[in-house]
């Protein structure tokens, strides 16, 4: 474990990372999930699942091979019992509750547990990919970005504004500033990050939240 | 077995057609040059993806021969978009696991299949939502294709398919879903040396065969 966070995409990655238990199917989003398994204790091995087809993505070492990609394209590898399968298997696995975390960023996500990280109406329509599925399917969805947009204003909100990617779906959210637990009664602030005061996450969290009594 | 001068004979304007591929990873380059070649226009493209302007099924976008697409992900090649926003593409978004059940719907006598995947997003807009034990989900309808491009790693002289690693990717569930199956593969081999467990796609799926490279007997 490394000891020295140095920035906001470090903490919030060795947070994630406690959340992984020995032995879990796990399907990491592009960008900032990818950096979790860095993180991880060496007695915790998770099997990390790539929609394009296989489980047991590993790092690129070695020779790259033009058929041997992860699901943002890059060159990448496979490592020992690890298997391939086609699109539908793998969506199979995704859906069909195989999956037992899935790391997304996110551009909002609201109280009800909603999130919205696939389009910016007029800007910004990649398309959904497999984000949709995974939102659905995966047994606990961990959504890992920083509390604010580049422009300073909440992602964390009572409603969310864009269009969603899933409905309800979101079980806990990671920042730099704190952890959040999505529940019938709204967000739950579970744990300050290490030296963030109460005061600071209140002034920088648009929706309400029920902050767990353990931390009062 | 087929050369490319046949390949490009097989197309025609306005036709659907499906390639397999992610990212153009196990896309079949050469029958996709084989298209621009032939000039084909006003297609209805299936796949999950439009790839990079280079690469994939991107260069079919690129050179405008592409009047619908039907996709998971449009992000990594900007002419897409760019063409989408100006109104010269339509673009159907769907979701890659949907995609993948559309077109075994298609391949397989299904109406349909009934996936929870959008419920809640735009991706439900005019479709049926059907309640199973108290649970919602959308109807998504089969998709087929006249022809579909497929790209495997290795067939025998009776069509019988292997792919190599993530290559895999939509390729088997097209191989069922099309009128017309034509394989791009890396190496042919004689009848009995894919061991009938090893087979990955059975070749009575497939209609043509297509040697990287170009023409063998």
């Amino acid at each position: 474990m490394i000891s020295t966070l140095i920035n906001p995409k470090q903490i919030i990655a060795a947070r994630v990372a406690k959340e992984l238990s020995d032995g879990d199917v796990v399907n990491l989003g592009i960008g900032l999930p990818t950096m979790v398994p860095n993180f991880l204790p060496e007695d915790v091995n998770v099997i990390l699942q790539s929609e394009n087809g296989y489980i047991g993505l590993g790092p690129l070492e070695g020779d790259i091979d033009p058929d041997l990609v992860n699901a943002g394209g890059q060159p990448s590898s496979i490592l020992p019992g690890g298997a391939f399968f086609d699109s539908l298997f793998s969506f199979e696995l995704i859906r069909g509750g195989h999956v037992d975390v899935t790391v997304l960023g996110g551009l909002e996500v609201d109280a009800k547990g909603n999130l919205a990280n696939w389009m910016v109406p007029g800007k910004m329509v990649p398309g959904m990919g497999g984000a949709m599925d995974l939102v659905t399917g995966a047994k606990k969805v961990i959504v890992a970005m920083e509390h604010m947009a580049k422009n300073g204003s909440s992602k964390i909100l009572q409603q969310c504004r864009l269009p969603l990617t899933g409905k309800g779906v979101v079980d806990m959210i990671v920042t730099e500033l704190a952890v959040f637990r999505v529940t019938e009664a709204g967000f739950v602030l579970e744990e300050l990050q290490e030296g963030v005061s109460l005061e600071t996450v209140r002034e920088k969290t648009e929706a309400a939240f029920i902050v767990n009594p353990a931390l009062a | 077995m087929i050369s490319m001068e046949e390949v490009s004979t097989l197309f025609t304007d306005g036709m659907t057609i499906m390639a397999g591929g992610f990212m153009g990873v196990g896309t079949p380059q050469e029958l996709v040059s084989a298209m621009l070649e032939a000039n084909v226009r006003d297609i209805t493209l299936i796949a999950n993806d439009t790839a990079f302007t280079e690469t994939g099924v991107g260069p079919l976008i690129v050179n405008r021969r592409v009047k619908k697409v039907i996709a998971s992900h449009i992000g990594t090649n900007p002419e897409t978009g760019r063409q989408m926003i100006a109104g010269e593409l339509e673009v159907e978004l769907v979701p890659q696991g949907t995609l993948a059940e559309r077109v075994r719907a298609g391949g397989s006598g299904l109406g349909g299949v009934l996936t929870p995947t959008g419920v809640g997003t735009v991706v439900e807009e005019g479709k049926e939502k059907i309640t199973v034990d108290g649970r919602e989900f959308l109807l998504e309808k089969p998709l087929r294709a006249e022809v579909a491009l497929l790209k495997a790693y290795k067939a025998d002289k009776a069509g019988n398919l292997i792919y190599h690693r993530s290559a895999r990717n939509f390729n088997p569930l097209m191989a069922l879903a099309a009128d017309t199956v034509i394989v791009q593969v890396e190496q042919i081999v004689e009848i009995g040396d894919i061991d009938p467990d090893e087979v990955m796609t059975p070749g009575i799926l497939v209609d043509k065969i297509f040697v990287q490279g170009g023409c063998q007997s």
